[in-house]
C-alpha cells in the first residue's frame, strides 16, 4: 500500500489543475464544499452524494460505560454520531485498486 | 442534501463562476478522494474527517441460506472517521 496522506491542499491543487482558478480561490471552494456538507449534517440532514457515498447522522441513546482500566462505571450521555456509507462504486474502485 | 443541491449552493455563492465549472469543481473533489483511496492513500481533512482504506482479512464465510462454507478473499474497504470539530458540532458544542 502506498500509504500517502492527502490533505485539503491536494484537493485544492486538483481543483486548480482542473478548472484554472487561482490556488487561493480553489482552496476556498474546497473549504466551502466541506462547510456546506458539515452544516447540513449539523442541521440533521442526510448528505447523499451519488457514486460517492452517504453521510448520515444517528442518535445514540445514553448508556452506562465502564472505564476499562479501573472497572469504574461511568454514564455516557446521549449523543449524535456521523456514519458514512460508501457507494457501491466507491467500494468497487477501492477494492480493485488495492487488490494485489 | 444531494450532490446537485450542494452544487447549487456553491453556485449561488459564486455568481462569477459558470454552473458547469462549479459542477466540475465539486466532482473533482469527490473524484480525487476516491482516486486516493483506490491507490491505498488516506485523505485527512482536519475538522471534517478522514477517509482511509481498511483491510478485511480472508475468512471462511457461510451462505446463510444453505449453511455452506465459502472462502471469502481478503479485501480492502473504504472507511471514514469523523473529525473532532464536526463531532463536537453535531453535539452542539461550539469551537
Amino acid at each position: 500500500m502506498a500509504g500517502k496522506t492527502l490533505t485539503r491542499m491536494d484537493l485544492s491543487e486538483a481543483v486548480f489543475r482542473e478548472v484554472g482558478l487561482s490556488r487561493n480561490e480553489s482552496a476556498q471552494l474546497v473549504e466551502s464544499v466541506l462547510n456546506h456538507i458539515s452544516d447540513a449534517l449539523v442541521r440533521g440532514e442526510t448528505v447523499k452524494i451519488s457514486s460517492f457515498g452517504t453521510f448520515s447522522v444517528r442518535d445514540k441513546a445514553a448508556r452506562i460505560g465502564r472505564n476499562p482500566k479501573t472497572g469504574e462505571e461511568v454514564p455516557i450521555s446521549p449523543r449524535r454520531v456521523l456514519t458514512f456509507r460508501p457507494s457501491h462504486l466507491m467500494k468497487e474502485r477501492v477494492a480493485a485498486g488495492n487488490k494485489r | 442534501m444531494i450532490r446537485s443541491e450542494l452544487i447549487q449552493k456553491i453556485a449561488d455563492e459564486n455568481p462569477h463562476l459558470y454552473h458547469r465549472d462549479v459542477e466540475r469543481i465539486v466532482n473533482t473533489i469527490f473524484e480525487e478522494i476516491i482516486e486516493a483511496m483506490a491507490r491505498g492513500d488516506r485523505v485527512e481533512l482536519r475538522g471534517f474527517g478522514a477517509f482511509s482504506v481498511k483491510k478485511r482479512e480472508a475468512r471462511i464465510g457461510r451462505n446463510p441460506r444453505t449453511g455452506e462454507s465459502v472462502q471469502v478473499e481478503e479485501k480492502y474497504v473504504p472507511f471514514f472517521k469523523t473529525g473532532k470539530l464536526l463531532r463536537d458540532r453535531l453535539n452542539g458544542k461550539q469551537e
